[in-house]
Protein backbone atom coordinates (compact mmCIF):
# COMPACT_ATOMS: atom_id res chain seq x y z
CA UNK A 1 0.00 0.00 0.00
CA UNK A 2 2.69 2.38 1.05
CA UNK A 3 4.77 1.42 -1.91
CA UNK A 4 1.84 2.19 -4.20
CA UNK A 5 1.63 5.63 -2.72
CA UNK A 6 5.33 6.07 -3.17
CA UNK A 7 5.04 4.99 -6.76
CA UNK A 8 2.26 7.47 -7.30
CA UNK A 9 4.31 10.22 -5.77
CA UNK A 10 7.16 9.31 -8.07
CA UNK A 11 4.90 9.24 -11.10
CA UNK A 12 3.39 12.58 -10.18
CA UNK A 13 6.85 13.97 -9.80
CA UNK A 14 7.83 12.68 -13.18
CA UNK A 15 4.71 14.20 -14.68
CA UNK A 16 5.65 17.47 -13.13
CA UNK A 17 9.11 17.26 -14.55
CA UNK A 18 7.95 16.38 -18.03
CA UNK A 19 5.26 19.07 -18.04
CA UNK A 20 7.88 21.55 -16.98
CA UNK A 21 10.08 20.38 -19.77
CA UNK A 22 7.31 20.50 -22.36
CA UNK A 23 6.40 23.99 -21.27
CA UNK A 24 10.03 24.83 -21.71
CA UNK A 25 10.38 25.98 -18.13
CA UNK A 26 13.83 24.64 -17.63
CA UNK A 27 14.39 27.50 -15.24
CA UNK A 28 11.97 25.93 -12.73
CA UNK A 29 14.07 22.80 -12.60
CA UNK A 30 17.17 24.81 -11.99
CA UNK A 31 15.35 26.61 -9.20
CA UNK A 32 14.67 23.25 -7.55
CA UNK A 33 18.36 22.49 -7.70
CA UNK A 34 19.18 25.87 -6.32
CA UNK A 35 16.71 25.47 -3.48
CA UNK A 36 18.18 22.06 -2.61
CA UNK A 37 21.70 23.37 -2.68
CA UNK A 38 20.61 26.44 -0.72
CA UNK A 39 19.51 24.01 1.99
CA UNK A 40 22.78 22.10 1.84
CA UNK A 41 24.67 25.39 1.87
CA UNK A 42 23.41 25.95 5.41
CA UNK A 43 24.92 22.72 6.76
CA UNK A 44 27.94 22.96 8.98
CA UNK A 45 30.53 20.25 8.46
CA UNK A 46 30.18 17.78 11.28
CA UNK A 47 32.76 15.42 12.70
CA UNK A 48 36.43 16.34 12.82
CA UNK A 49 37.48 18.30 9.72
CA UNK A 50 40.69 19.45 11.41
CA UNK A 51 43.63 17.39 12.65
CA UNK A 52 46.81 18.10 14.52
CA UNK A 53 49.90 17.98 12.35
CA UNK A 54 48.04 18.34 9.07
CA UNK A 55 49.93 18.13 5.77
CA UNK A 56 47.44 20.23 3.86
CA UNK A 57 45.08 22.78 5.39
CA UNK A 58 42.24 24.02 3.20
CA UNK A 59 40.18 26.90 4.54
CA UNK A 60 36.96 28.45 3.19
CA UNK A 61 37.52 27.04 -0.27
CA UNK A 62 35.01 28.02 -2.94
CA UNK A 63 35.37 26.93 -6.55
CA UNK A 64 33.24 28.15 -9.43
CA UNK A 65 32.98 26.88 -13.00
CA UNK A 66 31.65 29.98 -14.73
CA UNK A 67 28.61 30.95 -12.65
CA UNK A 68 28.12 27.47 -11.23
CA UNK A 69 29.57 26.92 -7.79
CA UNK A 70 31.18 23.48 -7.46
CA UNK A 71 32.72 23.80 -3.99
CA UNK A 72 31.03 25.70 -1.17
CA UNK A 73 32.98 26.89 1.89
CA UNK A 74 35.05 23.76 2.34
CA UNK A 75 37.47 23.72 5.25
CA UNK A 76 39.33 20.48 5.65
CA UNK A 77 42.68 19.18 6.86
CA UNK A 78 44.56 16.37 5.16
CA UNK A 79 46.47 14.38 7.76
CA UNK A 80 50.16 13.68 7.34
CA UNK A 81 51.22 10.13 6.42
CA UNK A 82 47.74 8.79 6.30
CA UNK A 83 45.16 8.08 3.65
CA UNK A 84 42.20 10.41 3.43
CA UNK A 85 39.27 9.17 1.37
CA UNK A 86 36.79 11.54 -0.23
CA UNK A 87 33.45 9.98 -1.09
CA UNK A 88 30.14 11.26 -2.37
CA UNK A 89 27.74 11.02 -5.28
CA UNK A 90 28.70 12.16 -8.79
CA UNK A 91 28.93 15.91 -9.10
CA UNK A 92 29.42 16.47 -5.36
CA UNK A 93 32.74 18.25 -5.93
CA UNK A 94 35.13 15.69 -4.53
CA UNK A 95 37.28 15.49 -7.68
CA UNK A 96 37.20 19.27 -8.05
CA UNK A 97 38.40 19.61 -4.48
CA UNK A 98 41.12 17.01 -5.07
CA UNK A 99 42.36 19.00 -8.04
CA UNK A 100 42.50 22.24 -6.08
CA UNK A 101 45.25 20.67 -4.01
CA UNK A 102 47.78 20.73 -6.84
CA UNK A 103 46.11 23.48 -8.84
CA UNK A 104 45.07 21.22 -11.68
CA UNK A 105 41.94 23.36 -11.97
CA UNK A 106 44.10 26.27 -13.16
CA UNK A 107 44.16 24.61 -16.57
CA UNK A 108 40.37 24.73 -16.86
CA UNK A 109 39.15 28.00 -18.37
CA UNK A 110 36.27 29.60 -16.45
CA UNK A 111 37.36 27.96 -13.22
CA UNK A 112 37.69 30.39 -10.32
CA UNK A 113 39.17 29.62 -6.93
CA UNK A 114 38.57 31.43 -3.65
CA UNK A 115 40.00 30.59 -0.27
CA UNK A 116 43.21 29.33 1.04
CA UNK A 117 45.13 26.06 0.81
CA UNK A 118 48.38 25.57 2.65
CA UNK A 119 50.89 22.79 2.09
CA UNK A 120 53.02 22.57 5.23
CA UNK A 121 52.06 26.16 6.00
CA UNK A 122 52.94 27.43 2.53
CA UNK A 123 50.13 29.03 0.52
CA UNK A 124 49.92 27.10 -2.73
CA UNK A 125 47.80 29.79 -4.37
CA UNK A 126 50.48 32.39 -3.76
CA UNK A 127 51.39 34.34 -6.93
CA UNK A 128 55.01 33.27 -6.51
CA UNK A 129 54.14 29.57 -6.40
CA UNK A 130 55.56 27.63 -9.35
CA UNK A 131 52.79 25.22 -10.31
CA UNK A 132 55.22 22.86 -12.04
CA UNK A 133 57.18 22.48 -8.81
CA UNK A 134 53.93 22.27 -6.84
CA UNK A 135 52.75 19.37 -8.97
CA UNK A 136 56.04 17.63 -8.40
CA UNK A 137 55.43 17.94 -4.66
CA UNK A 138 51.76 17.01 -4.97
CA UNK A 139 51.58 14.26 -7.55
CA UNK A 140 48.50 12.80 -9.13
CA UNK A 141 47.27 9.43 -10.34
CA UNK A 142 44.23 9.39 -12.57
CA UNK A 143 41.25 7.16 -13.11
CA UNK A 144 42.50 5.65 -16.34
CA UNK A 145 46.12 4.56 -16.42
CA UNK A 146 47.78 7.05 -18.76
CA UNK A 147 51.39 6.01 -19.35
CA UNK A 148 53.34 8.07 -21.90
CA UNK A 149 53.73 6.34 -25.25
CA UNK A 150 57.33 5.64 -24.34
CA UNK A 151 59.30 2.83 -22.78
CA UNK A 152 58.65 1.73 -19.20
CA UNK A 153 62.02 3.20 -18.24
CA UNK A 154 61.31 6.55 -19.90
CA UNK A 155 57.89 6.79 -18.27
CA UNK A 156 59.53 6.83 -14.87
CA UNK A 157 62.73 8.67 -15.85
CA UNK A 158 60.96 11.58 -17.55
CA UNK A 159 59.98 13.50 -14.43
CA UNK A 160 63.29 13.20 -12.54
CA UNK A 161 65.12 14.24 -15.72
CA UNK A 162 63.16 17.44 -16.37
CA UNK A 163 63.35 18.35 -12.69
CA UNK A 164 67.08 17.69 -12.75
CA UNK A 165 66.95 15.19 -9.94
CA UNK A 166 69.71 12.98 -11.34
CA UNK A 167 73.30 13.99 -12.12
CA UNK A 168 74.07 11.06 -14.37
CA UNK A 169 72.71 7.89 -15.93
CA UNK A 170 73.56 5.74 -12.91
CA UNK A 171 71.60 7.98 -10.56
CA UNK A 172 68.66 8.03 -12.94
CA UNK A 173 68.75 4.22 -13.19
CA UNK A 174 68.70 4.13 -9.43
CA UNK A 175 65.64 6.43 -9.18
CA UNK A 176 63.80 4.40 -11.81
CA UNK A 177 64.50 1.11 -10.04
CA UNK A 178 63.58 2.46 -6.61
CA UNK A 179 60.33 3.99 -7.88
CA UNK A 180 59.34 0.82 -9.70
CA UNK A 181 60.16 -1.21 -6.61
CA UNK A 182 58.14 1.09 -4.39
CA UNK A 183 55.22 0.70 -6.78
CA UNK A 184 55.64 -3.10 -6.55
CA UNK A 185 56.24 -3.33 -10.27
CA UNK A 186 59.99 -3.79 -10.63
CA UNK A 187 60.12 -7.59 -10.42
CA UNK A 188 57.47 -7.89 -13.10
CA UNK A 189 59.12 -5.54 -15.60
CA UNK A 190 62.85 -5.59 -14.83
CA UNK A 191 63.69 -7.54 -18.00
CA UNK A 192 61.58 -5.39 -20.30
CA UNK A 193 62.32 -1.82 -19.23
CA UNK A 194 62.80 -0.79 -22.87
CA UNK A 195 59.39 -2.07 -23.94
CA UNK A 196 56.54 0.42 -24.27
CA UNK A 197 54.61 1.17 -21.07
CA UNK A 198 51.35 0.95 -22.98
CA UNK A 199 51.97 -2.77 -23.54
CA UNK A 200 51.50 -3.59 -19.85
CA UNK A 201 48.24 -4.82 -18.34
CA UNK A 202 45.84 -2.26 -16.85
CA UNK A 203 46.91 -2.93 -13.27
CA UNK A 204 50.59 -2.80 -14.23
CA UNK A 205 50.01 0.44 -16.16
CA UNK A 206 48.38 1.99 -13.11
CA UNK A 207 51.31 0.93 -10.94
CA UNK A 208 53.62 2.39 -13.61
CA UNK A 209 51.73 5.68 -13.26
CA UNK A 210 52.17 5.50 -9.50
CA UNK A 211 55.90 4.81 -10.00
CA UNK A 212 56.03 7.82 -12.32
CA UNK A 213 54.28 9.97 -9.71
CA UNK A 214 56.63 8.93 -6.92
CA UNK A 215 59.80 9.18 -9.01
CA UNK A 216 59.94 12.95 -8.55
CA UNK A 217 59.82 12.56 -4.77
CA UNK A 218 56.42 14.04 -4.02
CA UNK A 219 55.10 14.68 -0.53
CA UNK A 220 51.47 14.11 -1.36
CA UNK A 221 49.84 11.79 -3.88
CA UNK A 222 46.35 12.61 -5.08
CA UNK A 223 44.46 9.66 -6.53
CA UNK A 224 41.32 10.20 -8.56
CA UNK A 225 39.53 6.85 -8.71
CA UNK A 226 42.77 4.95 -9.29
CA UNK A 227 41.15 1.52 -9.38
CA UNK A 228 37.90 2.09 -11.22
CA UNK A 229 39.31 0.66 -14.45
CA UNK A 230 41.02 -2.29 -12.77
CA UNK A 231 39.98 -5.82 -11.87
CA UNK A 232 39.75 -6.89 -8.20
CA UNK A 233 43.22 -8.45 -8.17
CA UNK A 234 44.92 -5.36 -9.58
CA UNK A 235 42.77 -3.28 -7.21
CA UNK A 236 43.95 -5.32 -4.23
CA UNK A 237 47.59 -4.86 -5.21
CA UNK A 238 47.13 -1.08 -5.61
CA UNK A 239 45.42 -0.93 -2.22
CA UNK A 240 48.24 -2.93 -0.66
CA UNK A 241 50.67 -0.53 -2.29
CA UNK A 242 48.82 2.51 -0.94
CA UNK A 243 49.08 1.09 2.54
CA UNK A 244 52.87 0.82 2.18
CA UNK A 245 53.19 4.22 0.52
CA UNK A 246 51.45 6.02 3.35
CA UNK A 247 54.51 5.43 5.54
CA UNK A 248 56.37 7.89 3.34
CA UNK A 249 53.70 9.96 1.62
CA UNK A 250 50.39 11.60 2.37
CA UNK A 251 47.65 10.17 0.20
CA UNK A 252 44.27 11.53 -0.77
CA UNK A 253 41.94 9.26 -2.70
CA UNK A 254 38.65 9.97 -4.41
CA UNK A 255 36.65 6.81 -4.88
CA UNK A 256 33.16 5.68 -5.76
CA UNK A 257 33.76 2.37 -4.05
CA UNK A 258 32.70 2.78 -0.46
CA UNK A 259 34.27 -0.54 0.39
CA UNK A 260 37.55 0.73 -0.97
CA UNK A 261 37.34 3.90 1.12
CA UNK A 262 36.51 1.76 4.15
CA UNK A 263 39.41 -0.62 3.46
CA UNK A 264 42.25 1.77 2.75
CA UNK A 265 41.65 5.08 4.46
CA UNK A 266 42.15 6.34 7.98
CA UNK A 267 39.91 9.36 7.56
CA UNK A 268 36.87 9.81 5.36
CA UNK A 269 35.20 12.97 4.13
CA UNK A 270 31.70 12.84 2.69
CA UNK A 271 30.89 15.45 0.02
CA UNK A 272 27.39 16.41 -1.05
CA UNK A 273 26.45 19.14 -3.55
CA UNK A 274 29.76 20.91 -3.09
CA UNK A 275 29.83 20.82 0.70
CA UNK A 276 31.77 18.63 3.07
CA UNK A 277 28.95 17.18 5.13
CA UNK A 278 30.89 14.95 7.47
CA UNK A 279 34.53 14.15 8.19
CA UNK A 280 35.80 11.62 10.64
CA UNK A 281 37.65 8.52 11.51
CA UNK A 282 36.88 6.00 8.76
CA UNK A 283 35.79 3.36 11.28
CA UNK A 284 33.25 5.74 12.77
CA UNK A 285 31.95 7.05 9.47
CA UNK A 286 31.21 3.54 8.27
CA UNK A 287 29.67 2.19 11.48
CA UNK A 288 28.04 5.21 13.10
CA UNK A 289 27.84 8.15 10.72
CA UNK A 290 26.51 11.27 12.39
CA UNK A 291 24.81 12.99 9.48
CA UNK A 292 21.73 11.57 7.83
CA UNK A 293 23.05 12.35 4.33
CA UNK A 294 26.21 10.35 5.04
CA UNK A 295 24.15 7.47 6.40
CA UNK A 296 21.89 7.50 3.36
CA UNK A 297 24.80 7.53 0.94
CA UNK A 298 26.88 4.76 2.46
CA UNK A 299 23.91 2.47 3.04
CA UNK A 300 22.47 3.01 -0.44
CA UNK A 301 19.28 4.77 0.61
CA UNK A 302 17.28 7.31 -1.31
CA UNK A 303 18.36 10.66 0.08
CA UNK B 1 19.43 8.55 12.84
CA UNK B 2 16.79 7.82 15.46
CA UNK B 3 14.64 6.17 12.84
CA UNK B 4 16.38 3.42 10.98
CA UNK B 5 14.66 3.58 7.65
CA UNK B 6 15.26 0.04 6.60
CA UNK B 7 12.67 0.38 3.84
CA UNK B 8 14.37 3.20 1.97
CA UNK B 9 17.21 1.60 0.08
CA UNK B 10 17.60 2.20 -3.61
CA UNK B 11 17.51 -1.58 -3.99
CA UNK B 12 13.99 -2.71 -3.18
CA UNK B 13 15.19 -6.28 -2.82
CA UNK B 14 17.59 -5.18 -0.09
CA UNK B 15 14.65 -3.58 1.75
CA UNK B 16 12.78 -6.85 1.50
CA UNK B 17 15.75 -8.85 2.76
CA UNK B 18 16.22 -6.66 5.82
CA UNK B 19 12.51 -6.44 6.51
CA UNK B 20 12.22 -10.21 6.16
CA UNK B 21 15.13 -10.71 8.51
CA UNK B 22 13.56 -8.48 11.14
CA UNK B 23 10.23 -10.26 10.81
CA UNK B 24 11.92 -13.62 11.33
CA UNK B 25 13.56 -12.37 14.52
CA UNK B 26 10.13 -11.23 15.70
CA UNK B 27 8.66 -14.64 14.90
CA UNK B 28 11.51 -16.36 16.73
CA UNK B 29 11.00 -13.99 19.66
CA UNK B 30 7.30 -14.88 19.69
CA UNK B 31 8.12 -18.59 19.73
CA UNK B 32 10.58 -18.17 22.59
CA UNK B 33 8.14 -16.06 24.58
CA UNK B 34 5.43 -18.68 24.14
CA UNK B 35 7.83 -21.46 25.17
CA UNK B 36 8.77 -19.52 28.30
CA UNK B 37 5.14 -18.80 29.16
CA UNK B 38 4.14 -22.42 28.65
CA UNK B 39 7.10 -23.62 30.70
CA UNK B 40 6.07 -21.41 33.60
CA UNK B 41 2.44 -22.47 33.38
CA UNK B 42 3.35 -26.16 33.22
CA UNK B 43 5.57 -25.70 36.27
CA UNK B 44 3.07 -23.81 38.38
CA UNK B 45 0.02 -25.88 37.43
CA UNK B 46 1.84 -29.21 37.40
CA UNK B 47 0.61 -29.76 33.85
CA UNK B 48 2.72 -32.68 32.64
CA UNK B 49 1.30 -32.65 29.13
CA UNK B 50 2.17 -29.00 28.59
CA UNK B 51 5.57 -29.62 30.21
CA UNK B 52 6.28 -32.35 27.72
CA UNK B 53 5.29 -30.13 24.80
CA UNK B 54 7.68 -27.44 26.02
CA UNK B 55 10.49 -29.93 26.60
CA UNK B 56 10.20 -31.32 23.09
CA UNK B 57 9.61 -28.17 20.97
CA UNK B 58 12.91 -26.38 21.40
CA UNK B 59 14.17 -27.78 18.09
CA UNK B 60 11.95 -25.27 16.27
CA UNK B 61 13.65 -22.35 17.97
CA UNK B 62 17.03 -23.89 17.20
CA UNK B 63 16.33 -24.34 13.51
CA UNK B 64 15.06 -20.76 13.35
CA UNK B 65 18.37 -19.59 14.80
CA UNK B 66 20.30 -21.49 12.14
CA UNK B 67 18.06 -20.13 9.39
CA UNK B 68 18.40 -16.49 10.50
CA UNK B 69 22.15 -16.86 10.93
CA UNK B 70 22.44 -18.14 7.36
CA UNK B 71 20.45 -15.16 6.09
CA UNK B 72 22.71 -12.74 7.96
CA UNK B 73 25.79 -14.38 6.44
CA UNK B 74 24.20 -14.10 3.03
CA UNK B 75 23.44 -10.39 3.43
CA UNK B 76 26.94 -9.71 4.78
CA UNK B 77 28.50 -11.47 1.82
CA UNK B 78 26.34 -9.99 -0.88
CA UNK B 79 25.43 -6.52 0.35
CA UNK B 80 28.40 -5.48 2.49
CA UNK B 81 26.08 -3.51 4.76
CA UNK B 82 27.39 -0.32 6.37
CA UNK B 83 26.34 1.97 9.21
CA UNK B 84 22.82 1.28 10.52
CA UNK B 85 22.36 -1.71 8.19
CA UNK B 86 25.57 -3.23 9.51
CA UNK B 87 24.47 -2.58 13.08
CA UNK B 88 21.13 -4.19 12.24
CA UNK B 89 22.82 -7.40 11.08
CA UNK B 90 25.15 -7.50 14.10
CA UNK B 91 22.19 -6.89 16.40
CA UNK B 92 20.21 -9.68 14.79
CA UNK B 93 23.09 -12.16 15.05
CA UNK B 94 23.54 -11.36 18.73
CA UNK B 95 19.84 -11.20 19.55
CA UNK B 96 19.06 -14.63 18.14
CA UNK B 97 21.89 -16.15 20.18
CA UNK B 98 20.25 -14.84 23.34
CA UNK B 99 16.81 -15.92 22.11
CA UNK B 100 18.11 -19.41 21.49
CA UNK B 101 19.54 -19.56 25.02
CA UNK B 102 16.20 -18.39 26.41
CA UNK B 103 14.67 -21.27 24.46
CA UNK B 104 17.13 -23.65 26.14
CA UNK B 105 16.21 -22.31 29.58
CA UNK B 106 12.50 -22.76 28.82
CA UNK B 107 13.22 -26.32 27.73
CA UNK B 108 15.04 -26.98 31.01
CA UNK B 109 12.10 -25.63 33.01
CA UNK B 110 9.82 -27.85 30.93
CA UNK B 111 11.88 -30.93 31.78
CA UNK B 112 11.92 -30.13 35.51
CA UNK B 113 8.19 -29.38 35.39
CA UNK B 114 7.66 -32.85 33.97
CA UNK B 115 9.52 -34.39 36.93
CA UNK B 116 7.77 -32.14 39.45
CA UNK B 117 4.29 -32.73 38.02
CA UNK B 118 3.80 -35.91 40.07
CA UNK B 119 4.51 -34.04 43.23
CA UNK B 120 0.94 -33.07 43.98
CA UNK B 121 1.45 -31.20 47.22
CA UNK B 122 0.78 -27.51 46.57
CA UNK B 123 3.71 -25.57 47.89
CA UNK B 124 3.59 -22.19 49.52
CA UNK B 125 6.61 -20.85 47.62
CA UNK B 126 4.95 -21.55 44.26
CA UNK B 127 3.40 -18.11 44.44
CA UNK B 128 6.85 -16.50 44.74
CA UNK B 129 8.10 -18.62 41.87
CA UNK B 130 5.06 -17.64 39.85
CA UNK B 131 5.69 -14.00 40.62
CA UNK B 132 9.33 -14.26 39.54
CA UNK B 133 8.26 -16.04 36.34
CA UNK B 134 5.67 -13.43 35.44
CA UNK B 135 8.17 -10.71 36.10
CA UNK B 136 10.75 -12.36 33.83
CA UNK B 137 8.30 -12.98 31.01
CA UNK B 138 7.14 -9.37 31.16
CA UNK B 139 10.77 -8.39 30.81
CA UNK B 140 11.26 -10.68 27.81
CA UNK B 141 8.10 -9.27 26.24
CA UNK B 142 9.33 -5.73 26.86
CA UNK B 143 12.73 -6.51 25.32
CA UNK B 144 11.12 -7.94 22.18
CA UNK B 145 8.81 -4.95 22.00
CA UNK B 146 11.73 -2.53 22.29
CA UNK B 147 13.47 -4.43 19.49
CA UNK B 148 10.38 -4.31 17.26
CA UNK B 149 9.92 -0.58 17.77
CA UNK B 150 13.66 0.18 18.05
CA UNK B 151 12.76 2.11 21.16
CA UNK B 152 15.83 3.05 23.19
CA UNK B 153 13.96 4.41 26.20
CA UNK B 154 11.85 1.28 26.48
CA UNK B 155 15.01 -0.83 26.17
CA UNK B 156 16.67 1.10 29.00
CA UNK B 157 13.58 0.75 31.19
CA UNK B 158 13.32 -2.99 30.56
CA UNK B 159 17.03 -3.59 31.17
CA UNK B 160 16.64 -1.63 34.40
CA UNK B 161 14.37 -4.32 35.80
CA UNK B 162 17.09 -6.96 35.84
CA UNK B 163 18.39 -6.11 39.35
CA UNK B 164 14.86 -6.59 40.77
CA UNK B 165 14.78 -10.04 39.25
CA UNK B 166 18.17 -10.91 40.66
CA UNK B 167 16.94 -9.86 44.10
CA UNK B 168 13.76 -11.86 43.76
CA UNK B 169 15.77 -14.90 42.73
CA UNK B 170 18.09 -14.56 45.72
CA UNK B 171 15.17 -14.20 48.14
CA UNK B 172 13.53 -17.27 46.63
CA UNK B 173 16.75 -19.26 46.91
CA UNK B 174 17.04 -18.37 50.59
CA UNK B 175 13.48 -19.51 51.10
CA UNK B 176 14.11 -22.79 49.31
CA UNK B 177 17.25 -23.44 51.40
CA UNK B 178 15.23 -22.95 54.56
CA UNK B 179 12.66 -25.36 53.26
CA UNK B 180 15.29 -28.00 52.46
CA UNK B 181 16.68 -27.73 55.96
CA UNK B 182 13.22 -28.14 57.45
CA UNK B 183 12.32 -31.16 55.39
CA UNK B 184 15.30 -33.10 54.03
CA UNK B 185 12.99 -35.56 52.20
CA UNK B 186 12.05 -32.71 49.88
CA UNK B 187 15.61 -31.75 48.95
CA UNK B 188 15.42 -33.34 45.51
CA UNK B 189 12.25 -31.54 44.45
CA UNK B 190 13.18 -28.24 46.03
CA UNK B 191 16.53 -28.34 44.24
CA UNK B 192 14.66 -28.85 40.99
CA UNK B 193 12.56 -25.82 41.78
CA UNK B 194 15.68 -23.84 42.46
CA UNK B 195 17.04 -24.84 39.05
CA UNK B 196 13.82 -23.56 37.50
CA UNK B 197 14.14 -20.27 39.36
CA UNK B 198 17.72 -20.06 38.15
CA UNK B 199 16.57 -20.60 34.56
CA UNK B 200 14.00 -17.83 34.93
CA UNK B 201 16.64 -15.51 36.28
CA UNK B 202 18.84 -16.33 33.27
CA UNK B 203 15.98 -15.50 30.91
CA UNK B 204 15.92 -12.08 32.58
CA UNK B 205 19.66 -11.67 31.90
CA UNK B 206 19.26 -12.61 28.23
CA UNK B 207 16.36 -10.15 27.90
CA UNK B 208 18.55 -7.41 29.35
CA UNK B 209 21.22 -8.32 26.75
CA UNK B 210 18.69 -7.90 23.96
CA UNK B 211 17.87 -4.43 25.32
CA UNK B 212 21.55 -3.52 25.15
CA UNK B 213 21.68 -4.60 21.51
CA UNK B 214 18.69 -2.36 20.77
CA UNK B 215 20.60 0.61 22.18
CA UNK B 216 23.59 -0.35 20.00
CA UNK B 217 21.35 -0.69 16.95
CA UNK B 218 19.73 2.72 17.32
CA UNK B 219 22.49 4.79 18.92
CA UNK B 220 25.61 2.99 17.77
CA UNK B 221 26.98 2.85 21.32
CA UNK B 222 28.07 -0.42 22.85
CA UNK B 223 26.62 -0.32 26.37
CA UNK B 224 27.57 -3.83 27.45
CA UNK B 225 29.33 -3.87 30.82
CA UNK B 226 28.38 -0.24 31.41
CA UNK B 227 26.75 0.53 34.76
CA UNK B 228 22.99 0.63 34.61
CA UNK B 229 22.76 4.04 36.30
CA UNK B 230 25.08 5.45 33.66
CA UNK B 231 22.96 4.02 30.83
CA UNK B 232 19.80 5.40 32.40
CA UNK B 233 21.35 8.80 32.83
CA UNK B 234 22.54 8.90 29.25
CA UNK B 235 19.43 7.70 27.45
CA UNK B 236 16.42 8.53 29.59
CA UNK B 237 16.93 12.09 30.75
CA UNK B 238 17.21 13.56 27.28
CA UNK B 239 13.67 14.60 26.56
Amino acid sequence: MERNENMQAVLMNENNVSSKLTEGKVEDLRECDIRESAKVREYETIGEPFTDNAKICARDVNVYYGDKQAIIDVSLDIGRNEITAMIGPSGCGKSTFLRTMNRMNDIIPDCRFEGNIKLDGEDIYDKEMDTVLLRARVGMVFQKPNPFPKSIYENVAYGPRIHGLAQNKAELDDIVEKSLRRASLFDEVKDQLEKPGTGLSGGQQQRLCIARAIAVGPEVILMDEPCSALDPIATASIEELMDELKEKFTIVIVTHSMQQAARVSQRTAYFHLGKVIEVGDTKEVFTTPKHELTENYITGRIG
Amino acid sequence: MENLHIDQHISRKYNEELEGLRNKVMIMGGMVEKQSRNALEALIKGDSKLAETVATSDYRVNSMEVEIDAECTDILARRQPAASDLRMIITVIKTITDLERIGDEAEKIGRFALKLANNQEPQSYYSELHHLGEHVIEMLHGALDAFARMDVEAAVRVAGRDPEIDQEFEALTRMLITHMMEDPREVKNVLRLNWCARSLERIGDHSANICEYVIYLVKGHDVRHVRLEQIQEQYIQKK
